[in-house]
């Protein structure tokens, strides 16, 4: 009984595939030179930065550790501003030309004439994808915080590993969304170019024009300097819905009260609801709950994309070329 | 054994208001090899990929070996290999690491997988050829790997769609001669798609003339056919004209 052992399910075969592929290419070289170019850039701000970032009375002050990724003096972005930034095209780039180059080259038709589940070939694309950027990610954010611990020579505390991992998970998640996406656009178009146009133009959307736009409507709908306190409240809670539409505000406000403690809430607060509060950190599982929507978004997104594509592949009619 | 080892009943497939085959019934023996002739857009690549399950009929069945392609696309594609038309390999892969790839896609052992791609690569011709990457593959050499490719998963029915198209005169020969071969001593079921009347002529056993999704004419190529080029006359019949496109 060794014949199980010594072959792969087809499954594996091609996921291990697409991973050496994914390796070998010059893309991910040359993702992966700006990514760790990018990190040690924000690495280097938030080590000459983080002495100063230290204030007494400050409720985050416990979580020094947390500030490797978040403090920065303004010339370059921290950690997190950086993946929320270049996540996007981490994912864009690994799946803009998972389907339509195979079909441009030919090989579509003679991978699927194979006795293989057509749906084979796109999960394992998407689960090969995700092992990549996975294993990038925890190696990156595993490298900041190793370097971090030898300049600052304060090791993390449990939960602020905790904390960390979480960061990277929903980052990961972050990613994934960006990545079904463009796998959606593969199938769509038959040019990759078009397709990674067209995410990219998704991307510029959500992260240049969505805010300006939301700025507009904000204006339109702004209430009187007579308006009451509740009007002025649902107010901000529209916009801030609205502004929720885009996976990036979503990411931040998850990334933020995962790293910053102190963060209690993410909508408006009320005097009322503030007075007597102790300004001090959340323990690790309040801040999830606080995280909740945020992170069930961002995976109903994820899902809802992936879905997408898994529809209009399996419907697809596969010709030669 | 079935005895019929392709049986396409009522098969129809529209897209929109175009019909591209249109009410198809076709029977196609063990052993034999059978020829699918007739011009461009006369339906024959459509009925390639419905009997593989790569497109889904409009009505009518596909029987391979007994099996529904529609319902039942993996037991059929374990059965058949599909050389589809100018055949895409990954470039940046060698002859052997293709075959070796497509080999684990059907469960073979990586080790069985490689003799075996060696032998296969002696067999159409390209021994010597396997760590050369696939990207710097001639257009007919690509052709017999993708013959090799077909060939590896030891199928029962091969299907091959023009496959000699974009190969010279001489490729041609020696690539239908293969095909002969292969049919004779692995006792394989061909089907062969072609718009070629004489290469069609060359190595099959019976023939159906395809035009406008129907099927015109089913006729068994006798010896005597293949002297006096009574096919010809039957094509032109049908067709008018010229030996083919």
């Amino acid at each position: 009984m060794n014949k199980l052992s010594n072959t792969n399910h087809p499954f594996w075969v091609i996921v291990n595939k697409e991973i050496a592929d994914c390796v070998r290419s010059w893309r991910f070289i040359i993702l992966i030179f700006i990514i760790a170019l990018t990190c040690m850039g924000s690495l280097y701000t938030a080590l000459t930065n983080i002495a100063a970032s230290i204030k007494p009375n400050d409720p985050d002050g416990s979580f020094l550790f947390l500030k490797l990724f978040t403090v920065s003096d303004g010339t370059l972005p921290s950690f997190v501003v950086f993946i929320s930034f270049l996540g996007p095209l981490l994912g864009i780039s690994l799946g803009f030309d998972a389907i339509n180059s195979e079909q441009n080259k030919g090989t579509l038709s003679r991978i699927l004439s194979q006795p293989i589940h057509r749906d084979y070939l796109i999960n394992a694309k998407f689960v090969a994808a995700l092992i990549v950027i996975g294993a990038m990610l925890f190696v990156l954010g595993f490298l900041v915080m190793g370097f971090g611990l030898i300049a600052i020579g304060i090791p993390p505390t449990a939960e602020e590993f905790m904390r960390i991992i979480f960061f990277l998970v929903v980052s990961l998640f972050y990613v994934a969304f960006w990545l079904n996406l463009s796998i959606f656009f593969s199938i769509r178009f038959k040019q990759a170019a078009t397709s990674a146009l067209a995410c990219i133009a998704i991307w510029l959307f959500f992260s240049v024009f969505y805010n300006m736009i939301i700025n507009l409507v904000g204006k339109a709908l702004s209430p009187a300097g007579m308006a009451s306190e509740y009007q002025i409240i649902s107010y901000q809670r529209f916009m801030l819905n609205l502004l929720r539409f885009a996976p990036s505000e979503l990411f931040n406000e998850a990334t933020m009260t995962l790293l910053m403690p102190s963060v209690r809430s993410l909508g408006p607060l009320t005097m009322e609801q503030v007075h007597g509060a102790i300004p001090s950190p959340l323990p690790l599982g309040q801040s999830l709950l606080v995280v909740w929507p945020q992170l069930t978004g961002l995976i109903a997104a994820t899902v809802i994309c992936f879905a997408l594509s898994y529809v209009s592949f399996m419907r697809k009619e596969v010709r030669s070329r | 054994m079935c005895q019929h080892v392709i049986e396409l009943a009522g098969l129809t497939k529209k897209y929109g208001d175009f019909t591209a085959v249109d009410n198809l019934n076709l029977n196609i023996r063990q052993g034999e090899i059978f020829g699918l002739l007739g011009p461009n857009g006369a339906g024959k690549s459509t009925t390639i990929l419905m009997m593989l399950g790569l497109t889904e009929p409009t009505s009518g069945s596909v029987k391979v070996c007994g099996v529904n392609s529609t319902t039942q696309p993996i037991e059929v594609k374990r059965k058949v290999g599909y050389l589809p038309e100018d055949v895409g390999f990954y470039d940046d892969m060698t002859g052997i690491e293709n075959l070796v790839y497509t080999a684990a896609l059907n469960g073979i052992p990586k080790k069985e997988a490689r003799e075996k791609a060696e032998q296969l690569l002696a067999r159409v011709g390209l021994s010597g050829q396997g760590e050369k990457k696939a990207g710097k593959y001639s257009r007919g050499m690509r052709q017999r790997l993708g013959l090799a490719d077909v060939l590896i998963k030891n199928p029962e029915v091969i299907i091959l769609d023009e496959p000699t198209s974009g190969i010279d005169p001489a490729g041609v020969r020696e690539f239908m001669e293969l095909i002969m071969q292969l049919s004779r001593e692995e006792g394989l079921t061909v089907l062969f798609s072609s718009h070629h009347l004489n290469q069609v002529q060359q190595v099959c056993d019976r023939v159906g003339l395809f035009g406008g999704g129907k099927l015109l004419a089913e006729i068994e190529l006798t010896d005597l056919h293949k002297v006096e080029h009574g096919l010809d006359n039957i094509y032109n019949q049908y067709f008018g004209g010229g030996k083919g496109v």
